[in-house]
């Protein structure tokens, strides 16, 4: 269990705007993401709590031990911290063989015991083979393989990955998930990892932490996220949704309804408790929840006329974007049967329409 | 002719032990410079480069007071070594040391700067302490650049002429080094001698710049 409250401003320098990282949380043994654009302070909130950087304020706790408590001027050293830390270019050290680079962790064992706790990771990881060669000799996969090696040889009581899919391809992507998944049934310790790829918190996140200018906007699991965006930006930065600014027009809990007025149009929504009427908000849907169909006669309740501006093709469908930037996703087959339409309606299911 | 070679073995021992001090200095001080923060870092950085852009007199000069048999320093001198220092070969040493040193933590501390941060922030949090660090990582991934520096501190100390004749003085046979034998040559119209010492001096002077060359240009793969 890693909980943590950072505080540490940086004032504005020549070329940089300040900046102030103050975040809270805490993660128990299993994957935890950190999530949000670049700049909004992942990695630096992996520095601190690998001790790299000293934050102004706040308190590391790392199971029941104090790394750095800014009140009592705790400030435990990265050596003694124990933290195992995946760098984005691996940091592996270029001038010694992996399994010297793997030795280079074990320094402490006596010789015996590393030598076959060495032998023992390089099979885990498959690096066997290539163990004597040095890091530039050897695949994109295995380095990283032998970087997250050599972050486990300490023990340590918690594992830091700074986006370590970045540059990789969808094989390489898939073998780091396989092997990151077998390091968390193994190791049984809290692992937090940065990205902004939204992909891989679905892939391996319990738990998700959405980072944005140095605060933390948003906590839940990445499903919970996905379904309700705590703010308006949230919902920008997973960039998935239709975002409409409307306004409420009417609220009906009997029949569980509302409707919505957007730019242009009408919509018919559930019963969106504790608004009330008047009330200004964003709606979001996702691509794959609206239909779009073809236009005859008059256009029902839940539909909009639209015009189709641009088509794009996705691995598991095809991508419609019409005027008023509201994209839909449909299956293949489906655009197959439709695609000589010429005027379009766009439908949106009332149960589908959520506000923030 | 009879050529007395012992100004140019004096100063290639000058040279060699100057430059074993100035590489153990020359690396604590680049260290320091390179990685830790600290008041007064930048005025230990200028104090460092002082020596390149004083001139020879007036560094020798300061060096002259500070181990004189009054000043504090000369007199802890004598206590270790049981002699003053100055007009020794010792001092000639010392000359050199003035003249390289400087040129050896610049290099050596931008050469330190120059390793990557994330291989000493990984040793660390392996559990390296900052001496192994040092001496496992950032000083071998340095290593080419410091020796390059190493070879052209060496160079440069055979090279030192006023530092070393303000405190070592001119003493045949004793503290006499090729630069200041050469010197003395011509002035006392022994063109031939002068000649013969030149081209020795420059031929060694280039294979040490050939060698520190090859050194320097080649970085790591990463």
């Amino acid at each position: 269990m890693i909980q943590a409250r950072i505080r540490k401003h940086y004032p504005p320098g020549r070329e940089s705007a300040a900046f102030t990282l103050d975040v809270d949380f805490q993660a128990g043994d299993s994957v935890t993401v950190l999530f949000g654009p670049s700049g909004a302070g992942k990695t630096l909130t992996l520095d601190a709590i690998a001790g790299f950087v000293r934050p102004e304020q706040g308190r590391i706790l790392l199971d029941d031990e104090i790394l750095f408590d800014g009140a009592a001027a705790v400030d435990r050293s990265p050596q003694q911290r124990r933290c195992g830390y995946v760098f984005q270019n691996y940091a592996l050290f270029p001038h010694m063989s992996l399994r010297r680079n793997l030795e280079f962790a074990a320094a402490r064992s006596p010789r015996l015991e590393r030598h076959r706790r060495v032998n023992e990771t390089l099979e885990r990881f498959r690096l066997e083979e290539v163990a004597g060669r040095r890091p530039h000799e050897v695949s994109g996969g295995q380095k990283q393989r032998c970087s997250i090696a050599r972050a486990l040889m300490g023990g340590p009581k918690l594992l830091l990955l700074d986006e370590p899919a970045r540059g990789l391809d969808a094989p390489l992507r898939a073998e780091l998930y396989a092997v990151l998944r077998q390091v968390r049934a193994d190791f049984h310790i809290p692992i937090l990892l940065v990205t902004h790829d939204l992909e891989e918190c679905f892939e391996l996140g319990e738990h998700m932490l959405i980072l944005r200018d140095g605060r933390l906007v948003q906590s839940g699991t990445p499903r919970q996220i996905l379904e309700g965006p705590a703010t308006v930006e949230v919902a920008r930065l997973l960039g998935l949704y239709n975002l409409l600014s409307a306004q409420i027009v009417s609220l009906d809990p009997g029949r569980n309804r509302s409707s919505l007025r957007v730019e242009g149009f009408e919509l018919t929504g559930p019963y969106f408790p504790g608004r009330l009427r008047g009330d200004r908000v964003w709606l979001y849907v996702l691509p794959g929840q609206l239909a779009a169909v073809a236009r005859e006669g008059k256009p029902g309740p839940s539909q909009v006329p639209a015009r189709l501006v641009a088509i794009t093709e996705r691995p598991h469908g095809v991508r419609l974007e019409f005027d008023g930037g509201i994209a839909v996703e449909m299956p293949r087959d489906e655009w197959e049967k439709k695609k000589h339409n010429k005027e379009w309606l766009v439908e949106f299911p009332p149960h589908a329409l959520r506000v923030i | 002719m009879a050529v007395d070679w012992f100004p140019l073995w004096l100063s290639l021992r000058v040279a060699a032990v100057s430059t074993a001090l100035a590489l153990g200095l020359g690396l604590a001080l680049a260290w320091l410079l390179a990685r830790r923060t600290f008041r007064g870092r930048e005025a230990l950085d200028a104090a460092v480069t002082l020596p390149l852009v004083l001139p020879p007199t007036v560094l020798g000069y300061y060096l002259l007071v500070a181990f004189g048999r009054e000043a504090w320093l000369g007199r802890f001198y004598e206590s270790v070594f049981g002699a003053p220092l100055v007009f020794t070969w010792q001092a000639a040493v010392v000359a050199a040391l003035f003249h390289s040193a400087p040129l050896l933590i610049k290099s050596a501390r931008a050469a330190l700067e120059s390793v990557d941060h994330s291989y000493e922030r990984a040793a660390r949090s392996l559990g390296a302490s900052e001496w192994r660090v040092f001496w496992r990582i950032s000083l071998p991934l340095a290593q080419r650049p410091v020796l390059a520096a190493t070879a052209l501190a060496f160079a440069r100390s055979l090279g030192d002429f006023g530092v070393t004749i303000m405190i070592a003085g001119n003493i045949p046979g004793r503290t006499q080094t090729v630069a200041v034998a050469i010197y003395d040559a011509v002035e006392s119209g022994n063109g031939a001698l002068a000649r013969i010492l030149v081209v020795v001096t420059s031929a060694v002077a280039l294979t040490i710049l050939w060698l520190a060359n090859r050194m320097s240009p080649r970085q790591t793969p990463a």
